[in-house]
């Protein structure tokens, strides 16, 4: 085990009240201001006088496309910019090649992602076999594998037949799995490019009508009261969903919710460039949307931020638009555009923060070890984030093999100055340091 | 102005121009030498994603008109079926030197991404993308209603834009790129549009353009009319429960013989039928109105060569003037400081 210890000078903790952090042997040793010299010993100082510390953020929601799309992402180039995002922990959904539906393939990815050392990466394991949405895969040998998985999706591809549907959310009681559902109605959507409204007229790109996810969620809900199950929407893009999510939370039935950075941020306006790095699943929507969004986020309505980080090769997206793949990064992006949307608008404080993007996520996937309160004794996944920093997004200064960015060219605030995993910084000064080598070290 | 895109971000002085120059260009369809040295060196290349022999045809009768040398690229099928995608194709020709670019794509805003991308610097011209736009196909038929219009005003065509005219558009607007330009191209000239379709064959949104809209064609008849344009019913839209049959669309929505007397009996004497072809006998458009002589189908393809002529000529002589749109600028971010 390393004896390398660390302490976090003066730093504001959730953006409250300044503390230093003694980080030691992979824990949080000890907290308090002007920790003195017998308890800290030679621990290497970090200045944290104008930095937030965070609990190390963990995404439900990304697309790593190992196996089978390495020219795409791997694991390695995946995780890397999970680190320097702020992330301790990622789940990587299961439409890889071949996908995820069996023991061996989340198996797969998650010892690459222990050989790596950037994050914890947990696999989801997919719903059906081969994402085709007709019979169901082997859940339950996914669950006791190595990999350990709790999360089932057939992401990309919404599990829309009602009676396999119900049949996951019974089944995976049996090990308190939660199937993590993709909402999109496949009739209503057919060619979908965009949103259905008034951009959609005007650019004459086929729509994708709101009322493709809402129905989709309606019925989910219903679904998940009349079997007991625990249900939880990806990615929520409108106003609609907002409120049937509302309905089903107060009468309560258990569903957790998620959006991403960009619903929070991009609308369906920058579609008129036909620029395809706007092109996502589902898409972005309106204004009202938006700011539907952010107060469902804030009130708790919707439990997390995921962010159905999706790297697409430059190829991909350098075609037409009805040609080009769906799909946005978002790992090094997510921080900033949060902070952005939620925090410098008033909506959500730092503490606020941790808990969409941290503790919540982290229950919802069962990750071990991360999510926890930053209290003596726990694991030191910690983030340190300048806030007042202001940075311009250039997909091609990222870790990331995407280059498919919607931020590029904007300014946004927030910077990732170190990310702590198990104790061990994966980032410092902003750069990537070293990976934790949790295997070798047991 | 360097490409012709769309006619929604066309200015009401570049159409004016646009339609003044071809009038200039119809002068010269009717000498006997039907040629002018205009673009005499320079290179149009019809890249054609899509078949349309008609459009095709149109673009090249007027580049050659002008004695431009002419290179015609059949890329159909998809980019990606075909394996070259349309980066490749797009600096293959400027390779070669291409002055303009006519490109017609299955694809809603290829054109704009190929005049935008960076890839290629010729001049683009839009020759009917997807279900988005088809400027020159608008300007053929305002081209049309101007020549009519100032006709029976008794006033000159040149420098007119269409202020007061009726005009019907009728049929399946959703999947139509020739609505949705004559819809912006007519608000500029001043035109009132009324479309009138079944509700499944009307986008989402529809009411946010500047147009009326109709489900009963009598009806919009009955309150006069100018001109009516037929739209063509696509063979893909009558099994995908857009309507009920094609004998159900044609007593609703088509152009019959009793809607064509019905034009004499409600006195409209001068009202033209419109169509931008190819026709569907008996859905849309009955043979007797399609032979009528209120019909300007065949004016409208003798206007189609005019009308491209002027839009080669101006872009690549640089004579288009620079008047932008008068467009509302969308916000691309919401604002962050507004509390929601």
């Amino acid at each position: 085990m390393t004896a390398v210890s660390y302490l976090i000078r003066s730093a504001s903790l959730l953006g409250q009240e300044t503390t230093d952090i003694l980080v030691r042997d992979g824990v949080i040793a000890a907290l308090g201001e002007n920790l003195t010299t017998d308890v800290v010993g030679d621990a290497t100082v970090i200045d944290a006088s104008a930095l937030v510390a965070l609990p190390g953020m963990v995404d439900l929601h990304t697309h790593l496309r190992e196996p089978g799309r390495e020219d795409a992402e791997t694991v390695e180039t995946g995780t890397r910019a999970a680190a320097l995002g702020g992330f301790t922990a990622v789940h990587a959904m299961a439409n890889s090649s071949p996908v995820a539906d069996t023991a061996g393939v989340v198996e797969q990815v998650h010892t690459l992602g222990r050989e790596s050392g950037w994050v914890d990466v947990r696999p989801v394991g997919a719903v059906t076999v081969g994402l085709a949405g007709t019979q169901l895969a082997e859940l339950g040998a996914m669950a006791d594998s190595r990999a350990r998985v709790r999360v089932f999706s057939d992401d990309g591809i919404c599990v829309s037949d009602p009676v396999l549907m119900r049949r996951a959310l019974e089944y995976v009681k049996a090990f308190d799995g939660v199937i993590a559902q993709h909402a999109q109605e496949p009739r209503l959507t057919e060619g979908a490019q965009m949103n259905e409204g008034v951009v959609s007229a005007d650019l004459g790109l086929t729509g994708w009508p709101a009322v493709a996810e809402e129905s989709i969620i309606a019925r989910d809900v219903l679904l998940a009261q009349h079997v007991g199950s625990r249900l939880h929407v990806c990615h929520v893009s409108t106003a609609g969903s907002v409120e049937i999510i509302r309905w089903a939370k107060e009468r309560g039935i258990s569903v957790t919710a998620e959006v991403t950075p960009h619903h929070l941020l991009l609308t369906e306006e920058l579609v008129r460039s036909y620029n395809p790095v706007y092109k996502v699943n589902p898409p972005l929507r309106a204004d009202a949307d938006v700011h539907a969004l952010r107060a469902a986020l804030a009130d708790g309505t919707i439990d997390i931020v995921g962010t159905d980080h999706a790297p697409h090769p430059s190829e991909a997206k350098e075609c037409e638009w009805a040609a080009a793949a769906m799909g946005m990064t978002g790992l090094e992006t997510a921080l900033s555009v949060v902070q952005e949307t939620m925090i410098e608008t008033g909506l959500m404080t730092w503490a606020d923060f941790a808990r969409v993007t941290s503790t919540t996520p982290a229950q919802i996937g069962q990750v071990a070890d991360q999510g926890r309160p930053l209290e003596v004794g726990e694991p030191a996944n910690i983030v340190l984030v300048d806030p007042a920093a202001r940075w311009n997004v250039d997909p091609y200064a990222m870790a990331t093999k995407g280059r498919n960015s919607p931020f590029a060219g904007l300014v946004l605030p927030g910077k990732v100055v170190a990310t702590f995993f198990h104790g061990h910084p994966t980032v410092l000064d902003g750069k990537l340091n070293t990976p934790y080598r949790a295997v070798t070290q047991q | 102005m360097r490409h012709l895109l769309d006619t929604e971000s066309l200015s009401l002085e570049n159409a004016i121009q646009i339609l003044d120059t071809a009038q200039e260009m119809s002068a010269v369809g009717e000498r006997e030498i039907k040629k002018l040295p205009a673009l005499r060196g320079r290179t149009v290349v019809n890249l054609f994603f899509e078949d349309s022999t008609r459009t095709r045809i149109s673009f090249e009768a007027a580049a050659k008109r002008l004695s431009a040398d002419v290179i015609n690229f059949s890329a159909k099928g998809s980019s990606v079926s075909k394996g070259e995608s349309l980066k490749d194709t797009a600096q293959t020709l400027e390779a070669m030197s291409a002055d303009a670019v006519v490109i017609r794509h299955w694809a809603s805003g290829a054109p704009a991404q190929l005049a935008n991308s960076g890839w290629i610097d010729a001049a683009v011209i839009n020759a009917g993308d997807g279900t988005h736009a088809h400027p020159t196909q608008a300007l053929l038929d305002a081209f049309t209603m101007r020549a009519h219009w100032s006709k029976i005003q008794g006033t000159a065509s040149v420098g007119a834009d269409l202020a007061g005219m009726r005009v019907l558009i009728v049929g399946d607007v959703l999947h139509s790129r020739v609505a949705r330009s004559n819809v912006w191209l007519l608000r500029t000239l001043g035109a009132h549009v009324t479309l009138v379709a079944p509700p499944t064959l009307l986008p989402v949104g529809v009411e946010h353009w500047p147009c009326e809209v109709s489900y009963d064609l009598d009806a919009a008849l009955e309150t006069g009319v100018d001109a009516v344009m037929m739209l063509r019913v696509q063979a893909e839209r009558m099994n995908a429960s857009f309507f009920p049959s094609t004998r159900e669309y044609a007593r609703r929505w088509g152009f019959d013989d009793a809607r064509l007397a019905k034009l004499d009996a409600l006195n409209l004497k001068d009202t033209i039928i419109m169509h931008p072809g190819p026709m569907n006998r008996g859905l849309e458009i009955s043979s007797a109105a399609a032979d009528s002589p209120r019909s300007t189908v065949l004016a409208q393809v003798r206007n189609g060569v005019s009308v491209r002529m002027a839009a080669l000529y101006l872009l690549l002589s640089g004579e288009m003037r620079e008047t932008p749109a008068q467009l509302a600028v969308p916000s691309t971010l919401p604002s962050v400081k507004d509390p929601s």
